[in-house]
């Protein structure tokens, strides 16, 4: 507990550092990016230890604030919670420090005050164990995280994002507000007191739309694809990676405090996990932002990880203990692998946009031979989120299949019919994250440039390309570790899953072992069939010649496969869940002039749900506004007028 | 009894070409033509190793690491799929789930070497192979799955050692529909008719082919020989399910289904000499029609 008191120090320190030395942006901003990187190793190492066994004494101090108090406790579920949020978050401010260090003006620099506060604040909201204390937290996270999205506030569409944000996050506030009051009960807010005021099933529907807005459950995701794109590429690796993850965090930890939920929960989640994953893997092929793309993946990802919640419940309520262990076990595991890889491929995305100027795939093409790193390190990430052998993503999403074929296998209806549903989403939602990302990768690395911007590319300096590499590294480190990382696991899941998760998922560490087998014959067999080709080739000619075009004589980039054009099967399959609207300007008459046609997909829930919602929700207080006319002494009329109601009420109550 | 336990990937590796050449001869006769010998897939195969390379000038390493992944992760897939009575090498308790992954993880690099071409014709056909994919994964995994549940086990070698004439007897409409929607996985994941046509020489009509339309010599010979062991694979499967001979001595088992995989050949053959391929619009609907039959077959052992 000091070393994580004294990481959060740090970073508090690097923003008042910062904010002191806004007037010399570089010295700034150098402040800033340094207490962000020795506050993330200095937590990391916090976490890690406790991770490993070492308990940290729980600390309580008084806070005048009523109700309030300062109590952290850093229990295996925060520590575990901790390591992508430092983690992360370290290798993003040294990526930042690059991305942002060529502006050197002073905004730029000043978004180092609230990327060293957004970090600790992330960090106070998994260690808070009072209601009001988190609840400061989560709010500060939700202004730091806002302030950064709107760095770049001269454009108009990132004012926008950063609106849609900022009411998001406060109407799921407004759910958490209630959630943990209720939970108080009237008497004390701190975690280790509650006394819930409500039944469970009330405050579990609370927690879902609260932490679900944050998270990004559909139909609550809206803000993520407006927000994440808009934010500097860094900010939307922390903001994508493990700030949505704060809300899957609080859910599992209002799990914990309710006591025992209705049998309803489990099931629920597994179809909310899985129409979220589905939906946004679905949405994720209809963009041509990549960063829209990323974002979208990011629901599918959140909705796995709550199919994989859905699970553990169904077993705990079944009595089955591997379901049970298997189910939040991966959905855990699926948080770091989501972490590491969607940090990747939101930095890797950010190198791309930093060398091209542009985010539209379809202006992109053949980076590959230009930015091998990047190339090489987003592939990894991409093959990560498509849940291929040997990476992270696999081993999660490996976790919940085996979970859910048991249960199918041997289970009563009960308990099958929800594994049954999570395993064909898993098994669609795979073969669609991999169709997303086999898209993106290859229509913005592969193939040849479609634009001069795209063909004049460069790799990234050194500072952008070291946390690629360790991204990509530890993704391939988490997919071959798993088996050992699942026993590391079992005292994290241990009170999650109402169980001893030893014992239960000791038989699913021993399938990862032989899957690991697996894959080592795999990686032999490519070697082995790189060798022979090798020596096939070795005294013949081996040319290399103009792709073959069919015969047509003048190919253009243009003419290539692209975003649009590879989603379009998928996309006709699923228009009933998609809004796709199309410009088009066909050529006409004799001598047909510029014709052009264009795609773009907007959300259908923003279109369809919320805009019409908040439009209503507009026109009801518009009958409100003769309040509100800009004269003082009428509002200072109205603040006495106030006051005398409270003390009239006051002194009449009994 | 460890020696029998590499005979089904080895069978695939010599046999797959087999398959296809009985495919293609059985089409032939059915056209009125003698067709080319048995042994004309091997001889090509020959003859691609024997020759140079040429690359597309696009292109990266990806595109060359495409067929020798396609080919490691086809002979992987037939390591844990079992032969008859003859468990397979690789099996444990989850191993069907790992099936599907390690397919998909060829089809991927098979998308992207498809795409590090540039060649609009390759990206359409990856375009293809990865939106077919969504509608066989659920197809399989289910059908596996109520295998699982039949035979009580995880195992794709145990589940398929317990499907004779007994659980036949026991559960024949669960068995029958699970052999339909299996068929249409082994017919949609090796790109035989009524989904993607594999001898036509248009390229706007194919899937599969038009994918490794850039590949030569030695890498076409390694596309070929993976996509036959994966057809050999997928048959290996059906036909463990479709042929119920466990007598217990492995060989006898074995023997009968290899008459099986002939019997399929031919029956492939036929199929794709009566049938036209269907519009692509209209594939995802046959295999949603698959996957449903594989819900199907898990509401009757659900009870």
């Amino acid at each position: 507990m000091p070393t994580l008191l004294l990481a959060l120090g740090v970073l508090l320190a690097g923003a008042a550092g910062t904010l002191a030395l806004a007037a010399v942006p570089r010295w700034g901003a150098r402040v800033g990016v340094g207490g962000a990187i020795a506050g993330c190793a200095l937590g990391l190492v916090a976490a890690v230890r406790v991770l490993l066994g070492t308990p940290a004494a729980p600390l309580h101090l008084a806070w005048s604030v009523p109700y309030g108090a300062f109590a952290l406790a850093l229990d295996p579920l925060s520590a575990f919670f901790l390591v992508p949020i430092f983690a992360l978050s370290g290798l993003a401010a040294l990526y930042g420090a690059e991305y942002l260090g060529g502006r050197g003006d002073v905004r730029a620099t000043v978004s180092w005050l609230f990327f060293d506060v957004l970090v600790a604040s992330m960090a106070a909201v998994v260690v808070a164990r009072n209601a009001v204390l988190f609840l400061v937290a989560w709010e500060v996270m939700a202004l730091a995280s806002f302030f950064l999205v709107t760095l770049d506030d001269e454009d108009e569409r990132v004012r926008r994002a950063g609106w849609t944000y900022l009411v998001a996050t406060h109407l799921g506030s407004a759910f958490v507000l209630v959630l943990l009051l209720l939970l108080g009960g009237g008497g004390s807010l701190d975690f280790d007191r509650v006394a819930p005021a409500a039944g469970p099933g009330l405050l579990v529907a609370l927690g879902l739309v609260g932490f679900g807005a944050k998270a990004g459950l559909v139909p609550l995701h809206v803000w993520l694809p407006e927000a994440h794109p808009a934010a500097p590429s860094h900010v939307s690796a922390v903001m994508s990676g493990v700030m949505i993850k704060t809300g899957v965090y609080a859910l599992l930890r209002t799990l914990t405090l309710v006591g025992p939920v209705p049998g309803w929960t489990g099931p629920l989640l597994v179809c909310l996990g899985a129409g979220s994953g589905v939906l946004g893997a679905v949405f994720a092929l209809a963009q041509r932002d990549v960063k829209r793309m990323l974002a979208y993946s990011s629901v599918e990802n959140v909705g796995i990880v709550v199919l994989g919640l859905g699970l553990g419940l169904v077993g705990r309520a079944a009595g089955a203990p591997g379901l049970a262990a298997l189910g939040v076990a991966g959905a855990l595991l699926h948080v770091l692998n989501h972490a590491l890889f969607k940090g990747l491929l939101f930095l890797g995305a950010g190198a791309v946009v930093h060398a091209t100027g542009t985010r539209d795939m379809e202006r992109l093409g053949g980076l590959y031979r230009r930015m091998p790193t990047v190339g090489a390190a987003t592939l990894v990430g991409a093959a990560s989120l498509a849940a291929l052998p040997p990476l992270g993503g696999f081993a999660s999403e490996l976790l919940l299949a085996l979970g859910a074929a048991e249960a199918a296998a041997s289970l009563a209806p009960a308990a099958a019919v929800p594994a049954l549903v999570a395993l064909g989403a898993l098994a669609v939602i795979g073969a669609l994250g991999a169709a997303g990302v086999a898209r993106t990768f290859g229509v913005v690395f592969l193939g040849t440039p479609r634009t001069p911007a795209a063909g004049h590319a460069h790799e990234p300096g050194l500072a952008m390309r070291l946390p690629l590499v360790l991204l990509a590294a530890a993704c391939a480190g988490l997919g071959l570790a798993a088996p050992w990382l699942l026993a590391a696991l079992a005292p994290v899941v241990t009170p999650l899953a109402g169980l001893d998760a030893a014992p239960a998922l000791a038989p699913a560490a021993a399938t990862l072992r032989a899957v690991a087998v697996v894959e080592a014959v795999l990686l032999a067999l490519v070697a082995g069939a790189a060798g022979a080709r090798r020596a096939l080739l070795a005294r013949r000619t081996v040319a290399v010649a103009p792709v073959w075009g069919c015969g047509w004589a003048a190919p253009t980039a243009r003419m290539q496969y692209g975003a649009t054009s590879f989603a379009e099967p998928l996309l006709r399959t699923f228009r009933t869940l998609l809004v796709v609207r199309r410009r088009i300007a066909a050529p006409g008459g004799p001598f047909p002039a510029a014709a052009s046609f264009g795609t773009e997909a907007p959300d259908p829930y923003r279109l369809r749900v919320w805009d019409p919602a908040f439009r209503g929700v507009r026109r009801g207080l518009a009958r409100l506004r003769w309040l509100q006319h800009g004269e003082v002494q009428l509002y200072v009329l109205y603040i006495a007028a106030t006051l005398v109601v409270l003390l009239a009420w006051t002194v009449g109550r009994p | 009894m460890t020696a029998p336990r590499f005979v089904p990937p080895l069978l695939a590796l010599a046999c797959g070409p087999g398959l296809v050449a009985i495919v293609a001869r059985t089409k032939a006769r059915m056209a009125g033509r003698v067709g080319p010998p048995l042994a004309q897939p091997y001889r090509d195969l020959v003859k691609l190793f024997r020759k140079g390379a040429v690359y597309g000038a696009t292109t990266t390493w990806l595109f060359r690491a495409g067929p020798i992944v396609g080919f490691a992760t086809a002979a992987v897939a037939a390591a844990l799929v079992p032969f008859g009575g003859l468990a397979a090498p690789l099996a444990f308790p989850g191993d069907l789930l790992l099936l599907a992954y390690v397919l998909a993880l060829g089809r991927f690099f098979a998308v992207l070497a498809a795409l590090d071409t540039g060649s609009s014709f390759e990206g359409m056909g990856a375009s293809r192979e990865a939106s077919l994919a969504v509608f066989t994964e659920p197809a399989l995994v289910l059908a596996l799955v109520a295998l699982a549940r039949l035979g009580g086990t995880l195992s794709l070698s145990a589940m398929l050692a317990g499907v004779g004439p007994a659980a036949w007897a026991a559960a024949a409409p669960a068995l029958a529909l699970l052999v339909a929607a299996l068929l249409v996985v082994f017919l949609a994941e090796n790109g035989r008719l009524p989904v993607d046509d594999p001898t036509t020489h248009l390229e706007l009509t194919m899937i599969h082919e038009v994918m490794v339309l850039d590949h030569g010599g030695p890498d076409l010979a390694l596309v070929g020989w993976g996509a036959a062991v994966r057809l050999w694979t997928f048959g290996a499967l059906l036909v463990g399910l479709a042929v119920p001979v466990r007598t217990g001595d492995p060989w006898v088992d074995a023997a009968a289904a290899l008459g099986g995989m002939v019997a399929l050949g031919v029956l492939t053959g036929l199929v794709e000499s009566s049938m036209a391929r269907l519009r692509l619009r209209h594939v995802p609907q046959l295999l949603l029609g698959a996957a449903v039959l594989s819900v199907l077959a898990l509401f009757l052992v659900l009870r």
